[in-house]
């Protein structure tokens, strides 16, 4: 990295082209755009679609904010976020609310998003249907004839074996009552964040080469039946260990010297920001 | 600041890209970015390959930097390849003008223009070299003076000649079709992702981009059963093309104007393989067919492979694998699988979590069925 690149890596052509596609993206949404995806100096399936939609709307006066699965010191948080930095030399920030971009990994953060801001959602897999169907040519013209039996059946398939829907992280939402659409594998629990959501949500995909988008307040709905409604992971009697709070997605930890089990939020900024308003608290309250 | 959950990513990346430069260097030994582009051929060749960026320094200096790694070679310089703008678009080149250095054929014995071996292993015994641990540069230059000398004593001829298609020989027999030169522009992939079904310059460009072992892996499984496609190699040439580009702003355009660029090597092949057609009176015929495969560089094995892979995929309506274009065009490039693969190693704690968490609602709904 130490050759002297353009402002945010890319050339300016490559970034319009990116652009075109977002813009086509979040009039449509939900609908996979196709685009011609960069290598990136970063490896592929490593966050090179969120990278490209960050580095592509990317200005000056931007403050952001990386996360990888809830935490800004991850690994590869850390590494994606020094990328953007020396070649942008933007603002950074783990703090949620001060973030105009927020590039997350398999997580929303706990704070709920304003319209000031725009949360890019790193995707491995951007098609709900692959599980269904292998092939592209068929799952494109599944979308476009409005043919979601296949994942319909996935459910109830479910259902017939374990009496309950299985999914795991990435369940599939029906956006604008149109395209059924990978929220990305984020948990269950960050699904209906997206509905109505005030931020703009942008998904990329870069080794699929897909972008896709959720406009700010547009209807996103987990799919669900009736009598089978949709449920979020549980985390029932659970609170975090550090600062106590209840209804977020938590960490299971083991410590290492008892073998014992205790929770602690996977949103590091969030738990950190309650433990200093905590702090706070404390302190005034002793002085006083 | 308050207190932190989990902290210390930034000093422990740190740590880990030291401890690689560490290990690059703990050897104390150093090796030239000339030294690699004049010894290490086969892997710079098949750098720039699967790069799709032809640039011997840069990739050997790609080289250097990944300790020889090659998909890390080949990360580098696509990444490279995204900084660099691109203005032109190359005129179509024309192989038969290839400067050949090497050229057979496996059909015929007495092809037009002859047989040329040119460099190659392929009659050499592979037994390990132990008088190379004792090389000089010295018994070096005496061997090369004595190869020129050698070389000085045949008779050149005062024009360069072009070595006439193997297949325009079997043409003119009529055993093989006349197909009008389609001029129709390539789409870029780079440019534009793949959309299905795609088109031939699609599938030839993700072909000759793709990674060496994969796409030989492919052309063998197809060659051994899982495909249809058995092919006669019609011609291997190793040789040298001219690039040339035409002004960008002229709006005539004639060949005299066009800009010559420098030259790049390339291997191409051309595969005869036999097919079943049905003629006009509804019977059976067998005709030959032409497998495709071109790559930077010399790395023969490689382009027979992609030959039988462009052939596979000229026949979708086979139910193997092989012929199936989703399965092969999207995944023999090297920077996407190793990438996707190598993302495993990344955290995966919330999706675990979530994992968890559905299977042990589900054990927990068994037994209550059960009590």
């Amino acid at each position: 990295m130490k050759a002297n690149t353009h402002f945010a890596f890319f050339d300016e052509g490559s970034k319009k082209e990116i652009r075109r596609a977002i813009m086509k993206a979040v009039a449509i949404p939900g609908y996979q755009v196709p685009f011609a995806s960069r290598e990136m100096p970063i490896a592929r399936g490593w966050g090179t679609g969120g990278l490209q939609l960050t580095l592509s709307i990317i200005g000056k006066s931007d403050v952001l904010k990386v996360i990888d699965q809830g935490a800004d010191e991850s690994v590869n948080a850390v590494s994606i976020k020094k990328l953007v930095h020396e070649t942008t030399n933007v603002e950074l920030t783990e703090e949620t609310s001060e973030a105009t971009i927020i590039q997350s990994r398999h997580r929303i953060p706990e704070v709920p998003l304003t319209k000031d801001q725009i949360i890019v959602l790193q995707v491995p897999t951007p098609e709900p249907l692959r599980g269904v169907e292998e092939r592209e040519f068929v799952t494109k013209r599944m979308h476009s004839e409005d043919d979601y039996s296949g994942v319909w059946l996935m459910l109830f398939e479910q259902i017939m074996k374990y009496g309950r829907t299985a999914t795991f992280a990435d369940h599939p939402v029906y956006v604008n009552g149109r395209y059924v659409m990978a929220p990305s594998p984020i948990p269950r629990f960050d699904n209906n964040k997206m509905h109505q959501s005030e931020s703009l949500i942008l998904l990329g995909a870069g080794r699929e080469k897909k972008i896709y988008a959720v406009p700010p307040f547009t209807n996103v709905e987990s799919l669900a039946f009736e009598d089978y409604p949709f449920t979020v992971e549980s985390f029932e009697g659970h609170k975090c260990h550090l600062c106590g709070s209840t209804d977020i997605f938590l960490d299971e930890i083991i410590d290492q010297q008892t073998g014992e089990k205790s929770h602690q939020c996977n949103d590091t900024s969030f738990c950190m920001d309650q433990l200093n308003r905590k702090e706070k608290v404390e302190v005034q309250t002793s002085y006083a | 600041m308050g207190y932190v959950p989990v902290k210390g990513g930034t000093q422990a990346i740190d740590a880990s890209i030291q401890r690689i430069k560490f290990e690059r260097l703990k050897g104390q030994e150093i090796i030239d970015v000339e030294t690699i582009m004049s010894t290490m051929r086969g892997m710079v060749d098949q750098v720039m390959s699967e790069s799709s960026l032809y640039s011997p320094y840069l990739a050997a200096l790609a080289i250097k930097q990944a300790e020889g790694s090659m998909e890390e070679a080949v990360f580098l310089m696509r990444a490279h390849r995204s900084t660099l703008p691109r203005p032109y678009y190359s005129q179509t080149v024309e192989p038969e003008k290839m400067f050949v250095e090497r050229r057979i054929s496996a059909s015929f014995k007495d092809i037009p223009g002859g047989q040329l071996l040119g460099a190659t292993y392929d009659y050499t015994h592979r037994l390990l070299d132990f008088t190379l641990e004792e090389e000089n540069l010295e018994d070096n230059l005496q061997w090369l003076q004595n190869y020129q000398d050698q070389l000085n004593q045949i008779e050149a001829l005062d024009e360069v000649s072009y070595f006439p298609k193997v297949v325009d020989y079997l043409r003119e027999e009529g055993l093989f079709e006349t197909y009008k030169a389609d001029n129709t522009p390539p789409i870029d992939v780079t440019k534009r992702s793949l959309q299905f079904p795609t088109t031939r310059s699609e599938r030839l460009q993700v072909l000759t981009r793709g990674q060496t072992g994969a796409v030989t892996s492919l052309g063998y499984a197809s060659l051994r059963g899982y495909g249809q496609v058995h092919p006669t190699v019609g011609e291997v040439r190793v040789g040298f093309v001219p690039i040339y580009v035409q002004h960008p702003n002229e709006m005539e355009h004639s060949d005299e104007d066009e800009f010559y660029i420098g030259e790049i090597k390339v291997t191409e092949v051309e595969s005869f393989v036999p097919t079943n057609v049905k003629n006009e009176n509804n019977e059976y015929e067998l005709e030959f067919e032409i497998g495709y495969g071109i790559c930077y560089g010399q790395n023969e094995t490689k382009a027979i492979a992609m030959s039988i892979l462009d052939q596979c995929l000229e026949h979708p309506e086979s139910d193997f694998p092989t012929h199936d274009e989703e399965f092969v065009l999207l995944h023999i490039d090297s920077v996407e699988s190793t990438g996707f693969i190598s993302h495993l190693k990344l955290p995966h704690y919330v999706t675990f979590q979530s994992k968890l968490d559905s299977i042990r609602q589900v054990k927990k709904g068994v037994q209550t069925v059960e009590s």
